[in-house]
């Protein structure tokens, strides 16, 4: 378990840096989180995905994997990994305060 | 927490089963962020080659994880009936087909490559190839690739 500290308050998260409790989200945390992974800036369109995994998350209790994210999200593979270099679903996940996706392809 | 970093995958047979794994692990690696290549040698080629990468049948003959007698599985047909019976099942996992996968794998950013010495002995050419093929390559330049990451033979 690690600790990630955003605006005062302490988040913890899994070893590889997963919200333990995804209630505790907020979408002003986002930037914080991405900064961490290396992702400077939010554009509207990883906001597309963040979004997107989060109502998948609340729908389906999982987020969903990459090949969903291409399928049924309305941003294209190619797209997903330049907006999120390392690894589209494994990112957003992390960002959108959700846990790992689960899934082989 | 050790990572791997990149992973190079090279595919030597042409079969159902002897590509799909692969082709999961190159996907797999860039979905975990790492960076990965893929390297289609002797019959793995089928899988980037235009004409024959729908047309990947599982092999019924001398494949005992089938669990049916030898003899039926050279029956004229039997490849054919098993594999779209795998591949029924597949979609019904939302599992890739094999020309849908590759594509999607290099839209990852995997690089995909066809291995020089079997080109030439098969005789093809670059335009036998799907476009998403990034060269015809030695397996000098292939090292020279993978060096400082993980090789994996399938």
């Amino acid at each position: 378990m690690t600790t990630l500290t955003i605006d005062g308050v302490d988040i913890a998260r899994t070893e590889d840096g997963f919200f333990v409790d995804p209630s505790v989200w907020r979408e002003e945390m986002a930037a914080t989180i991405a900064k961490s992974e290396g992702i400077d800036e939010l554009t509207p369109r990883h906001w597309e995905v963040i979004r997107f995994m989060r109502a998948q998350f609340e729908e389906k209790g999982a987020g969903p994997s990459v090949r969903v994210l291409g399928k049924v999200s309305g941003v294209p593979i190619k797209e997903l990994y330049q907006l999120f270099p390392k690894g589209p679903a494994k990112q957003a996940a992390k960002i959108a305060g959700i846990p790992k996706p689960i899934g082989c392809i | 927490m050790a990572k791997i970093e990149k992973v190079s995958i090279a595919i030597s047979k042409g079969s159902l089963e002897g590509i799909y794994p692969g082709l999961i692990m190159a996907n797999g690696a860039r979905a975990e962020g790492m960076e990965a290549n893929l390297f289609f040698t002797f019959f793995g080629l089928d899988a980037i080659h235009r004409k024959r990468h729908e047309h990947i049948k599982l092999s019924t003959v001398g494949n005992p994880g089938l669990h049916i007698a030898t003899w039926l599985g050279g029956v004229p047909g039997m490849s054919s009936v098993m594999t779209q019976y795998m591949e029924s099942k597949m979609e019904k996992l939302d599992i890739p087909s094999i020309p849908e996968f590759i594509e999607m794998i290099a839209d990852t950013g995997a690089g995909l490559y066809a291995c020089k010495a079997s080109v030439d002995l098969f005789g093809l050419t670059k335009d036998d190839f799907i476009d998403q093929v990034q060269g015809i390559i030695t397996v000098g330049d292939f090292y020279e690739m993978a060096a400082g990451g993980e090789i994996i033979f399938t």
